[in-house]
């Protein structure tokens, strides 16, 4: 009998192709997908005259750069046009299969991986995007690089890597109506902190994250890298078999039988151990909020911003000093009290569409009392909302319905926040300047987000669930 | 990449926990070619306020560390992004090396493919380094690769590197030779992977 493993030593095994006495081992990448921000890689090959080893299991998108609400065939910025015409060339050139703007399947490329099932389980994805990690939901090692690394993977397919620390955060229990994927997670980054998973892969384990959809796992592992783990992953299931099966790219026929018996296989044996473990209890998780410049400044919708005073420790009560006043509230404050200026639903964490219709849901007859944008995760889901009408709440609401892109999370395609400004949003990050200089943003769930534009100010959605499905 | 083994200059402490890389590098760079010049952009939003006036009393900004070779920053420096280019930024700003109690994993990765050292030491040791900084800001700081060893007036410390990146540092190696040393193996892991997981490569 072999020794027993956990998922990520499993799926590390499957990998690796040469481990060096020094504790380097070069992995196997089953899966690159690149964006138009690959742009120092893709120089990098040039100047060595080098080509792309396996074009075949390379993959483009245009995410980062695209207008979502300027016309996208004739570019107005020059230097996001050349920003798409780089990625064009570099895809043809290298004989690349790209999800080009003009392409139906183009959107997030965390979004269209697996949403085209070219993410699967037990595969080893790699991408020069730290929301990479999301890919872990269906039973990947999946993990963000740097340019220098995407350029090796592009010349050989190949990537060294030092084996994580193995995690296992196992959320036990049943979640409260309106609580989501996104709540789960934050209130994780709260409990172990920005750096509490350094240097480890992540499993996600445990009956609250088993009733979880794929979806929801996709938010819960796209923000492990919040928690700085390496990556994060829930061990595939028959969730995530019945959501493969039949997607553009996924294994067919016997091929998919064949897969779903290995993959079956994929989880952590019985009385293996963690190099860490925590646990949370789903029952007591509220819907969170972020009211600082880190995700781990996370807290219930139903308490205040912390009172520096109260910290003994003098570096952190600084940076809750710093936080605060970056963020224009005082100590103490009722985070209910919090007025937002604007709305926006989108990014690689939240725009899928059961992000789309929980945030509807709410929306759905209502007004939103601020300006805000959705901009949905893939054309696909963009498609898909509009044929269920989704579309139409959120214009009804007073919202602006949009192309596909990262755009306001990130804002370099000039969607931005106004320096000052206050957004409720559903992305990842609320790093001062994320969403543009000076702007803040208050990271929480879509159904959170549609609350706060309802009332105008940050609220508990469950006040307005009430006679809703949800 | 150029070689680390020895580097004396002046260091400046950077005293803010979580520093990103959307911090070390905004976004609205991320357009500019490293020819550029990424470096004069390097912590752009706390350098310089709204109108491009400099941040007098940002640390950077001062007269005795505008020239720092070596930052002294808090827990988990350049967490968050990828984006390789806040290396590039520090290193075009001239910095060859960050002392601080963690890094963000993305970033240290980064860094040692740019010949920037990351040098983790405990959570004292950086406080005793930023106090003694603050106190005798022209002191400067000898960082020894080879011994893994800080040293800063009469003190010396030792700190904490991956082996291999160490080594890679030490040698100024690349990865791709090292790579391209191991190709009949990698031909034929692919070979044998593709019957054993047929299912893994794309079908359509």
């Amino acid at each position: 009998m072999t020794e027993a493993q956990t998922l990520i030593d499993k799926l590390w095994a499957a990998h690796e192709i040469v481990r060096r006495e020094d504790g380097d081992s070069l992995l196997w990448v089953d899966r690159h997908y690149v964006h138009e921000g690959s742009f120092h890689a893709f120089s990098r090959l040039a100047e060595r005259g080098a080509a792309v080893a396996e074009p075949g299991l390379t993959f483009g998108v245009a995410d980062h750069y695209v207008p979502t609400r300027a016309p996208r065939d004739n570019i107005g910025n020059p230097e996001i046009a050349r920003m798409v015409r780089q990625m064009d060339e570099n895809a043809a050139k290298h004989r690349i299969k790209l999800f080009g703007l003009n392409d139906r399947r183009q959107g997030i490329v965390h979004v269209v991986g697996p949403e085209q099932g070219l993410t699967l389980p037990g595969l080893l994805i790699v991408c020069g995007d730290s929301h990479t990690s999301t890919h872990g939901a269906l039973g990947a090692f999946a993990f963000g690089i740097g340019a220098s690394e995407v350029a090796h993977v592009l010349m050989t397919q190949t990537i060294w890597q030092r084996r994580p620390k193995r995690m296992r955060i196992t959320v036990d229990g049943k979640t409260v109506p309106g609580i989501g994927a996104k709540d789960i997670v934050l209130a994780i980054i709260a409990k172990i902190g920005a750096d509490g998973a350094t240097s480890h892969a992540i499993e996600f384990a445990g009956s609250a994250i088993r009733a979880l959809s794929i979806e929801g796992r996709l938010t819960l592992c796209n923000m492990s890298i919040e928690a700085g783990a390496r990556c994060g992953m829930v061990a595939p299931d028959q969730v995530t078999f019945a959501y493969v099966k039949g997607r553009p790219f996924a294994p067919k026929g016997t091929a998919f039988d064949q897969a779903v018996e290995t993959w079956s296989k994929l989880k952590t044996d019985d009385g293996v151990e963690f190099d860490r473990e925590v646990a949370l209890d789903a029952a007591t998780i509220a819907p969170v909020v972020t009211w600082g410049t880190s995700p781990q400044h996370a807290l219930p919708i139903d308490a205040s911003v912390p009172d520096p005073a109260g910290e003994t420790d003098s570096a952190r009560a600084n940076e809750l000093r710093e936080a605060i006043d970056y963020m224009g509230l005082h100590a103490g404050q009722i985070l209910t009290a919090i007025v937002i200026d604007r709305a926006f639903i989108g990014s690689c964490t939240n725009a899928r569409i059961e992000d789309l219709r929980a945030a509807a849901a709410v929306l759905a007859g209502r007004t939103s009392k601020v300006p805000g944008l959705v901009s949905p995760g893939s054309s696909m889901v963009k498609r898909q909302a509009e044929e269920e009408g989704l579309d139409r709440i959120f214009r009804d609401a007073g919202l602006e319905w949009s192309e596909s892109g990262c755009s306001m999370c990130v804002g370099i395609n000039g969607d931005i926040v106004a320096p000052g400004e206050r957004c409720a949003s559903t992305t990842n990050r609320n790093f001062r300047g994320r969403q543009g200089p000076g702007a803040r943003t208050h990271l929480m769930s879509p159904a959170m987000v549609a609350a706060a534009a309802v009332a105008g100010r940050l609220t508990d959605v469950r006040s307005l669930l009430a006679g809703r499905k949800v | 990449m150029d070689k680390f083994t020895r580097k004396t200059a002046t260091a400046c402490p950077l005293n803010v926990t979580n520093i990103n890389t959307d911090q070390l590098l905004p976004a609205r760079y991320l357009k500019w070619p490293r020819s550029a010049g990424l470096g004069k952009v390097l912590l752009q939003d706390l350098r310089f306020d709204s109108a491009g006036r400099e941040q007098t009393d940002f640390p950077l900004n001062r007269p005795q560390w505008r020239k720092a070779k070596i930052i002294v920053g808090a827990r988990n420096f350049g967490c968050g992004s990828s984006r390789e280019a806040a290396v590039y930024a520090l290193y075009d700003y001239g910095i060859r090396c960050v002392i601080a109690p963690s890094f963000g994993d993305i970033f240290a990765g980064n860094a040692v493919q740019n010949g920037l050292l990351t040098a983790a030491v405990p959570d004292d040791v950086a406080a005793e380094l930023m106090a003694q900084l603050t106190t005798t800001p022209e002191m400067p700081v000898t960082i020894d690769l080879e011994q893994q060893t800080i040293s800063c007036g009469n003190h010396s410390y030792g700190f904490t590197i991956d082996p291999v990146r160490r080594l890679r540092l030490l040698n100024g190696w690349d990865d791709i030779a090292l790579t391209e040393s191991f190709s009949e193996r990698i031909a034929a892991f692919k070979a044998a992977d593709r019957t054993d997981r047929a299912w893994a490569f794309p079908s359509e």
